[in-house]
């Protein structure tokens, strides 16, 4: 595989000495679907406009296919964004969106760019709709035209920020099943911003999870939810039960009435909620330490009353040990 | 393109304030030419001393602070009216009148003005005069008292008075005591406003004042027809001061709304 | 319960509006239906040749002529404003600053501000004073009282007119919407022209029209800057009732120049939908 996209100690700082970007260094494979997650303000979008252009760092460096893009506009460098609010051309149809970048390049012919422009149309199934303007569109219609228009002119790697977090739920996970199926398809390399782990993790190839401006941790989904090297990685991507320093995920904490076997970490501890989920139980513990520890439980193993004490249990594999 | 345009914008700037700043430069000129001779204060000084000017700029106060006043109750109780009856026949007519009282053009609201003073009259023993240059400037300054005042009402909560009505209080008392208080930045903007409008105004007052009531741009005017002089310079230095400050002020009591 | 109260507040300004613009405006409609009066004024017979006479060629020409100096003091505004509120609307922190200063000098004196052209163009003036000394010229240009300057003086007038509404519809395009024509491979002047420039078309048609109305009927700056050698329709309104003391005639022209405004006004309108009031 080819390094497509490489970061090299990207900074970026405002007048006010606020940080919003400090060293990430990262490099991206050509045809991965890398996610970069992190709560609001950890300087995931920051690093997306680094790489599109619209800011410049103030420090390191962007390669993209081993070239520096150092000083290039955003008109000048082969990626290409789909925003967060899709920012579609309102006075312009879904067709004039979707030529617009291929009119820019002067010397593309007409017949090429029509057949690019329907192709693009056809891959994102809004053939028909062509000379509809935004506002006539909805919401997954304009998330598509978005794709579309960055899509078909082949960047080099396609920025995508929150693309989903405009769409209403319900929508939400069937578009992102549908944008994992549409990378695939096109060969296209994504750098995809979110804030949702579920999303980070269920489309991803590879996770750089980001705080403070930092890159805490990259790797597969199931690398940096297994094996997190930060207890803030650890407790972003999902809930973590910390027990005397090491960390047990809510679904890797089992319960029983009586004590485990040899070999298994076990903690007694009295049941003070339970919570019937349909496809499991959720049940909430104290430990006679008095820390709180959750456990998700499959519902055919009983349930548990108010008040009656257990033992809290779980596999060393299972263990997250992270420093402090 | 950046420096380009602000390049252009710097050249649109000069465009805008070069010929007033020139003005007053040349207000301080020693000379009566338009020769750099020298710093000096003849002509403020000439200004003061001259009898026809300060009748003149007496005349053009008297008329601003009457119809500044005048407008600006009648103004404000018409924002207010607006503000609680949005829809209906009498809204309506006073929207759609002062819109247009905007867009009309000034010679032919003067022209018509003065053509119903002159009808009026046949039945009226009056003339021409202080009076009836105030109450045109009444008309015309009212439009931008509605205006502010409507936008400075807009952004109140109506709950409040609901409020101070449900607390036992007249409507009388719920309009002075609560919302006046907060109306009133918006109204004293908006009177500064018409108070400028009015002492500068020169087409509808030429032609509806008398023979007492010639104002402080009537002056001017003539002043400029007969070729200008660094008195006028001298006294547009001053009136461009003088209403800028008012503006600035205005402005500021607005809240950059 | 609330309804009468309301009513009361708008009672003083609706007497106002019609006593002091409405029935003016319909005595003057009244007016331009009967005949010129011996000693001025008017008089029967009820008449149409005010009408009619506006069809005379003179006439016609002179309404012909206004609007065009209406139709490129609006072009040069659109020229000088359309750069101008795009250089605002960029201008980050010091927006209210520069916006104010666009508004400023509109609040100053209208007067004022056609007489400082009039010290800077007249043959004495300070532009010809200094071409002289400098050897330029040898006899001062005829830099006043003509159409050009007539239109200098409306441009420099009207300008804030149309940099306020255009700067209003460039201030709401959303930052993204540039950014995205950016990233797709649009070079700043293309961003421009493809986007910046259509979608601020809303705020360029409502500042045209702000320009053009008081243009087409402007007095005080023909009058000072024409010096009379110029005659538009604000001159002819003025000169029917002061020196030809032709009231129905002057009645006509005025009906004639707010008819015009009003069928301007109803095209932005439809726009628009959202005034002042």
């Amino acid at each position: 595989m080819d390094a497509v996209l490489e970061l090299r100690k990207l900074s970026k700082s405002y007048a006010n000495h606020q940080v919003a970007v400090s060293g990430v260094s990262l490099t991206i494979q050509q045809g991965e679907f890398f996610s970069l997650v992190g709560p609001s303000g950890c300087g995931k979008t920051t690093t997306l406009r680094l790489i599109a252009g619209f800011e410049e760092p103030t420090d390191g460096d962007v390669l993209l296919k081993g070239v520096s893009l150092r000083g290039l506009p955003p008109y000048a460098r082969n990626v290409s964004t789909v925003f967060q609010n899709y920012a579609l051309f309102p006075h312009m149809t879904v067709r004039e969106n979707i030529e617009f970048g291929l009119r820019r390049k002067t010397q593309m012919r007409a017949a090429e760019r029509q057949k690019r422009v329907a192709d693009a149309l056809e891959m994102v199934q809004l053939t028909g709709k062509e000379s509809r303007r935004p506002a006539q569109l909805s919401g997954g219609e304009r998330q598509r035209v978005a794709l579309a228009r960055s899509l078909v002119l082949e960047p080099d790697v396609l920025l995508l920020d929150e693309p989903l977090s405009a769409l209403d739920p319900n929508l939400r996970k069937q578009v992102r099943s549908e944008l994992k199926s549409l990378q695939r398809r096109v060969g296209i390399t994504f750098l995809f911003i979110t804030h949702d782990q579920e999303e980070a993790l269920s489309l991803s190839d590879r996770i750089g999870v980001m705080n403070q401006g930092r890159l805490e941790q990259v790797g597969t989904p199931q690398d940096v939810y297994l094996r997190p090297r930060t207890r803030f990685v650890a407790d972003f991507l999902g809930t973590v039960n910390w027990i005397n320093g090491v960390g047990v995920r809510p679904e890797a904490t089992r319960i029983s009435y009586h004590p485990p076997g040899e070999g298994e970490r076990a903690v007694p501890a009295v049941i003070e909620s339970s919570l019937f989920l349909g496809n499991c139980l959720h049940v909430k513990t104290r430990l006679i330490t008095g820390e709180p520890v959750v456990a998700q439980v499959s519902r055919l193993n009983g349930s548990y009353g108010c008040g009656e004490t257990v033992h809290v249990w779980w596999h060393p594999q299972d263990e997250i040990i992270c420093p402090q | 393109m950046k420096r380009a345009l602000s390049l252009y914008a710097a050249a649109v700037y000069l465009f805008l304030h070069l010929p007033l700043a020139v003005l007053a430069v040349f207000s301080f000129n020693s000379s009566r030419f338009t020769v750099w001779e020298g710093f000096s204060l003849r002509w403020y000084e000439a200004l003061f001393r001259d009898p026809h000017l300060a009748e003149a700029a007496l005349n053009s106060l008297i008329i601003a602070f009457t119809a500044t006043a005048a407008a600006t109750v009648i103004g404000t109780l018409c924002a207010y009216g607006l503000w609680k009856q949005k829809t209906g026949i009498l809204p309506g007519f006073i929207k759609s009148s002062l819109y247009l009282s905007l867009v009309t053009p000034e010679i032919v609201m003067g022209v018509s003005l003065l053509a119903f003073y002159q009808w009026v009259f046949r039945f009226l023993d009056v003339q021409l005069g202080m009076h009836t240059v105030v109450l045109a400037h009444v008309m015309f300054s009212i439009a931008y008292l509605v205006v502010v005042a409507l936008a400075r009402l807009r952004t109140l909560d109506p709950s409040l008075e609901e409020a101070a009505l449900d607390l036992g209080a007249t409507e009388w008392v719920a309009f002075r005591k609560v919302t006046l208080p907060q109306l009133m930045p918006g109204v004293a903007a908006a009177a500064l406003l018409a108070f400028t409008i009015s002492i500068d105004d020169y087409v509808i007052t030429s032609l509806v004042a008398g023979v007492d009531s010639e104002t402080l741009p009537m002056v001017i005017y003539a002043m400029a027809r007969r070729g200008g002089s660094p008195l006028v310079n001298a006294v547009s230095t001053l009136i461009v001061v003088i209403l800028g400050v008012m503006i600035v002020a205005s402005e500021r009591l607005q809240g950059h709304s | 319960m609330k309804l009468p109260a309301a009513r009361l507040c708008l009672l003083p300004a609706a007497v106002l509006i019609l006593l002091l613009f409405i029935a003016p405006l319909l005595i003057v409609c009244a007016y331009s239906l009967l005949s010129r009066g011996a000693y001025g004024g008017v008089g029967l017979p009820r008449s149409a040749e005010s009408y009619t006479r506006l069809f005379d060629p003179l006439y016609a020409s002179i309404f012909a002529r206004s609007f065009a100096v209406a139709a490129i003091s609006t072009a040069l505004c659109l020229l000088l404003g359309f750069p101008l509120a795009l250089f605002i609307s960029r201008s980050g922190r010091r927006k209210n600053l520069y916006l104010a200063l666009v508004i400023l000098p509109f609040w100053t004196s209208f007067l004022v501000r056609t007489y400082a052209w009039m010290f800077l163009l007249r043959d004495t003036g300070l532009l010809n004073t200094l071409l002289l000394s400098l050897g330029i010229i040898r006899e001062p240009l005829p830099l006043l009282y003509n159409y050009g300057a007539v239109i200098l003086g409306l441009v420099y007038g009207y300008l804030p007119f149309m940099v306020l509404p255009i700067y209003a519809t460039i201030e709401r395009i959303d930052r993204s919407v540039i950014e995205a024509a950016a990233d797709l491979g649009a070079k700043p002047w293309t961003t421009l022209t493809q986007i910046v420039v259509p979608l601020s078309a809303p705020g360029i048609a409502a500042g045209s029209v702000l320009v053009f109305i008081p243009c087409l009927g402007a007095y005080l700056t023909p009058d000072l800057l024409g010096g009379g050698k110029t005659i538009l329709v604000g001159n002819l309104i003025q000169n029917q009732f002061t020196t030809a003391r032709d009231w129905p005639f002057g009645s006509a022209v005025s009906l004639l120049l707010m008819a015009l405004v009003m069928v301007l006004l109803l095209l932005i309108a439809r726009r628009n939908q959202e005034g002042l009031l």
